[in-house]
């Protein structure tokens, strides 16, 4: 399953790709895109899991980025 | 600026307040006077303290937190690393204090860093802006009245109304009302354009003049809108080779800087080529140019910025990498009908024997097609104005391949080629124009011969010549019709090479041919109507497909996508794309050309932190107004 969600406060490009990078490393995600410019998250993982990794990727996010909020 | 920038601005103004207070204080030598020396220095350490804290606080929380995650190569990192290093020399005692350098490097690099947020933002939302095609509702009618809902609970085969000057919310058919729409957000064409019931209307255009039913076809999210939408949205997801570049160079570039801070900041005292105090002040100072922000947020903002302008002229690009190689792009083929030509036959021309009126021999031929559906006899009717009185017909049939023959008012009309003239022993003669001749004959005199042609478009010869103009150095057509007429049609329009009588097989074989003469890293663009040429369109290094409103195949398979059925905007995708290209490659040569000058001035002891954050922040922020110039394609 593919799904976007928006991010909000994502404020500067390095840390978007760093990000990016972070998330890919999750268990799960089998395809991650964070888009800079559109403020978007775009994840890719089995349907099954999906939640679970979602869960995953919001808790990595508010580590790294406690500004960046995924909204959902 | 929204809530949180403002609460940043005030911030930073309060502590630039704090700060030029605390440096009057500071120069006016009060310190001195109260705490005598060295007293003064701590106490001029501890004030500085103040406003660099209120500036800085957030840099150093978040760089803490990166260290704690083992992310040291963090921009805020080295600021708070460059800037406590510089409040940190108050322990050499034997140098000039640097409290206000480190104080007033972080105050410059927040109102950089302030700045760039609100310079991303509002390119952010003026790109959004130019896609700002979304309809917010539909209007539907229940119970007689008229209600506003989401477009998204809208069903197939609902009847919505499209009151003047709003946006058609989704694709369908006009059951009802006539109006005129206006289709520049999608198409950047101005002249609008005139509907009426039984006419397909897609969504995003705006319903200029009357009241319009329309029963939608298809539901919201693949109606044309939420397509285009989707498509340019995630076209910054696939990224040129440009920016994947300027990724992997920000991995290295920033360790390399900090090594090379570190090594600069130790090695020459050790060798005691001077004190410890200067050689450390000159690797924080690198410290401050080690991040690569201009580039990082100037490249993708420029390919962002020219999708999304191309996108205000109706030129679709799928992904920065598609923009990327159409700039490189040296050979275009174009498939003739459909892009170079309207790809519908028309009466170029109708030659009546002398004493013989043309509409005599106009209507002799369309009264003998009258019950063809052959695309030229469509074609011979459209081009005759009166009415068919069918009744004045009898015996039409077709002589396939050939051209029909009928009696009309008792007299035998045959309309055909030189092939049937022959058959019937008719007397006739060739034309000079080349396309479809119709030869006429009535009660076997010959009367004249009609010209039917594929129309070549306006703006066709144009975009050749533009397109030669703008350094594409091959123009070729590809065609499944006879050589004569492919070739009259090149010589018209300056094609450099024509390629005729191929069925849509050879076309991928000519493509092949084609590619495989590319040099370097020239690309090679096929242009299709997106009819039958999926294959192609994938083939090419960059498919771009024409008048695709509404054609999902067409969507699907190329890379650029037309909205309307110009050939001129393929020249205007092309210098769009080398206008953006342009840019950022300026913006990676002007960032590194700064930042390294700023290194070698650094290590020689010239540059100093001020300096310094100018090529952190400075630097950022116009490679940031620059990137902004892509989103400018009008007059290109």
């Amino acid at each position: 399953m593919r799904k976007s969600f928006k991010l909000d406060e994502i404020d500067c490009a390095n840390c978007a790709q760093k990000l990016e990078d972070a998330i890919a490393n999750v268990d799960g995600v089998e395809k991650v895109s964070v888009n800079f410019m559109t403020q978007k998250l775009t994840l890719t993982a089995a349907d099954d899991a999906f939640d679970d990794v979602l869960e995953r990727v919001v808790k990595l996010t508010a580590d790294l980025e406690p500004d960046c909020e995924i909204l959902r | 600026m929204n809530k949180k920038q403002k609460r940043w601005r005030n911030r930073i103004i309060l502590a630039l307040i704090i700060f030029a207070v605390v440096y009057a204080i500071d120069e006016l030598g009060l310190l001195e006077r109260l705490f005598g020396t060295p007293g003064d220095v701590y106490a001029s350490f501890v004030l500085f303290l103040i406003p660099y804290l209120i500036a800085g606080y957030d840099v150093l929380r978040k760089a803490w937190r990166n260290i704690r995650h083992g992310q040291a190569f963090d921009e805020s990192f080295l600021m708070a690393v460059a800037t406590i290093g510089a409040f940190a020399m108050v322990f050499f005692p034997e140098t000039e204090p640097h409290m206000a350098e480190g104080a007033a490097v972080m105050l410059f690099y927040q109102v950089g860093e302030l700045f760039q947020s609100y310079a991303v933002g509002q390119s952010r939302k003026s790109i959004s802006a130019l896609m700002d095609i979304a309809p917010d509702y539909a209007n539907i009618e229940r119970d007689g009245q008229l209600v506003e809902v989401d477009p998204d609970e809208v069903q197939v085969g609902d009847t919505i109304v499209i009151k003047p000057g709003e946006r058609v919310p989704i694709d369908g058919v006009v059951t009802s009302g006539a109006s005129q729409l206006d289709t520049a957000a999608l198409t950047g064409e101005s002249i609008p354009r005139h509907v009426e019931p039984g006419a397909e209307i897609i969504s995003g255009c705006i319903n200029m003049t009357g009241m319009l039913h329309v029963r939608t076809t298809k539901p919201f999210g693949e109606s044309t809108v939420s397509r285009i939408l989707e498509l340019v949205e995630n076209a910054s997801e696939k990224k040129a080779r440009t920016e994947n570049f300027i990724t992997r160079f920000a991995r290295w570039y920033t360790p390399i800087v900090t090594g090379a801070a570190v090594l600069l900041a130790v090695i020459p005292p050790l060798l005691g080529m001077g004190s410890w105090s200067d050689w450390i002040l000159r690797g924080l100072t690198f410290l401050v140019v080690s991040c690569p922000c201009a580039l990082v947020i100037s490249v993708p903002l420029s390919f962002f910025g020219g999708i999304g302008g191309a996108s205000k002229l109706g030129i679709l690009v799928k992904g920065s990498n598609y923009l990327e190689l159409l700039s490189k792009v040296d050979t275009v083929v174009f498939d003739k009908t459909g892009t170079l030509t309207n790809g519908t036959f028309n009466v170029v021309a109708i030659h009546p024997e002398t004493g013989v009126d043309p509409d005599y021999v106009l209507s002799n031929a369309a009264y003998a097609e009258a019950f063809s559906d052959h695309p030229i006899a469509v074609s011979v009717r459209q081009a005759y104005s009166g009415e068919i009185d069918q009744a004045r017909i009898r015996d039409a049939h077709e002589e396939s391949g050939h051209g029909v023959s009928a009696n009309v008012d008792e007299h035998v009309v045959l309309v055909g080629n030189d092939k049937l003239m022959r058959e019937h022993g008719a007397r006739w003669h060739e034309c000079d124009l080349t396309g479809t001749i119709l030869h006429v004959t009535v009660d076997g005199e010959y009367v004249g011969h009609i010209v039917i042609a594929d129309v070549v478009k306006d703006d066709a010869a144009e975009t050749i010549r533009d397109l030669h103009a703008a350094g594409v150095k091959k123009c070729v057509m590809l065609t499944g019709d006879r050589r004569d007429v492919a070739e009259a049609v090149g010589t018209k329009l300056g094609l450099d090479e024509v390629h005729a009588q191929l069925l849509p097989a050879d076309k991928v074989n000519a493509v092949e041919r084609l590619l495989s003469l590319e040099q370097g890293d020239a690309k090679l663009a096929f242009v299709g109507d997106g009819i039958n040429d999926a294959p192609v369109l994938t083939r090419a290094d960059v498919g771009i497909a024409m008048g695709a409103m509404g054609s999902d195949a067409a969507i699907e398979a190329a890379d650029v996508v037309l909205m309307d059925d110009k050939p001129s905007k393929i020249s205007h995708a092309i210098r769009i794309s080398r206008k953006t290209m342009r840019i950022v490659w300026q913006n990676i040569v002007f960032a590194l050309a700064v930042k390294i000058a700023i290194l070698v001035l650094a290590a020689l002891g010239i540059a100093n932190m001020w300096l310094a954050v100018f090529g952190d922040v400075g630097v950022a922020i116009i490679a940031i107004l620059n990137a902004m110039r892509a989103m400018q394609v009008k007059n290109l």
